[in-house]
């Protein structure tokens, strides 16, 4: 069967590709697109590495067709830095080591910078229970956490 | 096998179309948080995959004028979760709606998904059962509207005929001194598929007497349970302590549950009484606050 022909706004720039049915909007971003930062850690929705935003809400990119899309408004993690200017989340995670091998750190951020959008003062609890969906084999969560924590002070402005 | 049509009709009467004209074998798309799973494990081999999404009575959440909510079947939980309204009515459907899987599964997950998947530990069924919802079907033959508890038929298998979907959900307006509750027992505390799953709601008059109660019970059977003998050991009671031992002993006896790594049968009919007891409590204290 033809291809589907899709359009959408992919970090803000219009965007065009082809897509067979079976492919998911994870495969079309890595395989298609080359953007290769959302990442696969198991594409059955349970740990989060591939986390983008649909039309403003958090999903995972391997449970979302590709032929779904169309007309779409999708942001990765590549659209997450303005330009050479990391977003303050990022920049957070290096000064506090919250990522040792770095897989998770896409869907993290993405997922993070969708609860400060929602809610610029989160308790630990809601941290933990939004990122609940974002599996990480080698922090043991509490850098991550407290990075998310500090970056979201820092944005509402709290001295320390 | 690869070439799989993908459609997104805009009008019930196209879907239905779509549904029926496949040679057996189309595939409703809502969330996917289900579909797109068993695609990649090849546990099914569609060759048309009907996006519903476009359709709007399938991604509308209204408040009628009656009090009642109309759910679109393919509304995802994070939106339900973000409305005030229907949090406020029926906090039992929207916990219950809210439990299934993460952040990310919620931006897609439906109850028309839930449903229609037909896991007996789907999460949000015995909430909607409780809460005395149905479900409004379009088909070949038109429209026709169903209790929930009546959808399922098995693991994986429900009523519906063929080319027919469910459009959209009925919730009844919450009665003023009504309450609903929705708990489940996993292994952990977040992202896991229940060992048992209750859903209650009931009505109490300004004495604190039960009026009216609905119980349900999911996971312990190969579809959702209504458990008649536990609403009507507190009907008529106060719930003082036979009452609830009454319910505890309804609620075991209803199940029929099978044994598996996540628990044993035992186990499982034991919670089940346990979780009827702890439902049952919050429903009446949300019922009592709202006299
Ligand atoms: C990581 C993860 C965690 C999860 N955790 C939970 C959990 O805790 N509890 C739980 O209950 N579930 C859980 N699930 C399962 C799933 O998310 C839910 O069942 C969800 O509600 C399915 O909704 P959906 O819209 O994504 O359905 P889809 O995947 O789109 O559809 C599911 C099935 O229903 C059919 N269908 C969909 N809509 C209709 C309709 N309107 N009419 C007729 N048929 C229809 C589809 O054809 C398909 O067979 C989890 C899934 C994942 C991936
Ligand atoms: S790759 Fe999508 S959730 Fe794991
Ligand atoms: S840093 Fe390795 S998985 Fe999170």
């Amino acid at each position: 069967m033809a291809k589907h022909h899709i359009s959408m706004t992919l970090n803000g720039e219009p965007t065009e590709f082809l897509c067979s049915t079976r492919q998911t909007l994870l495969d079309v971003l890595r395989d298609e697109l080359n953007l290769t930062g959302s990442k696969e850690g198991c594409a059955s929705g349970d740990c989060g590495a591939c986390s983008v935003m649909v039309d403003d809400r958090l999903v995972c990119a391997c449970l979302v067709l590709g032929a779904e899309c169309d007309g779409k408004t999708v942001e990765s993690i590549e659209g997450m830095a303005d330009g050479e200017n990391l977003h303050p989340l990022q920049q957070k995670f290096l000064e506090e080591a919250a990522l040792q091998c770095g897989i998770c750190t896409p869907g993290v951020l993405v997922a993070a910078k969708a609860l400060l959008e929602k809610n610029n003062n989160p308790t630990e609890t809601e941290v933990r229970y939004w990122l609940a969906g974002n599996l990480c084999r080698c922090t043991g969560y509490d850098k991550i956490v407290r990075a998310v924590m500090s970056t979201a002070a820092d944005m509402r402005g709290d001295s320390k | 096998m690869e070439s799989i049509q993908f459609r997104k009709p805009e009008t019930v009467d196209e879907a239905v179309k779509l549904l029926q004209g496949a040679d057996g074998n189309a595939k409703i798309l809502a969330g996917g948080t289900d579909l797109l799973v068993q695609l990649r494990a090849h546990m099914i081999d569609p060759s048309v995959i009907v996006d519903i999404k476009h359709i709007d009575e399938t991604r509308e959440l209204t408040k009628n004028v009656d009090g009642s909510y109309t759910i679109g079947a393919a509304v995802a939980g994070a939106e339900a979760h973000e409305r005030d309204d229907i949090t406020a009515d029926w906090p039992g459907v929207i916990e219950a709606w809210d439990l299934i899987g993460s952040t990310q599964i919620q931006g897609r997950a439906s109850l028309g998904g839930n449903l229609c998947n037909a896991s007996p530990a789907g999460d949000s069924v015995p909430a909607m059962v409780a809460a005395g919802m149905t479900a409004n079907i379009a088909g070949p033959d038109g429209r026709r509207t169903l209790p929930v508890e009546e959808i399922t038929a098995g693991p994986g298998k429900t009523n519906l005929k063929k080319g027919e979907f469910i459009v959209s959900f009925n919730l009844p307006a919450k009665p003023s001194n009504g309450g609903d509750a929705y708990l489940r027992l996993i292994p952990r505390t977040e992202m896991d598929i229940a060992v048992v799953g209750c859903g209650a709601a009931l009505t109490l008059d300004d004495s604190g007497t039960v009026t009216s109660a609905k119980i349900s019970l999911g996971a312990v059977a190969a579809t959702v349970l209504v458990v008649e003998d536990a609403a009507n050991a507190i009907i008529g009671t106060r719930l003082e302590p036979e009452a609830m031992s009454a319910l505890d002993a309804a609620c075991q006896a209803a199940c029929n549950p099978i044994d598996d790594k996540r628990g044993t049968v035992e186990y499982r009919t034991k919670v089940a009484g346990v979780l009827g007891k702890r439902v049952v409590k919050i429903a009446a204290d949300r019922a009592g606050n709202k006299v």
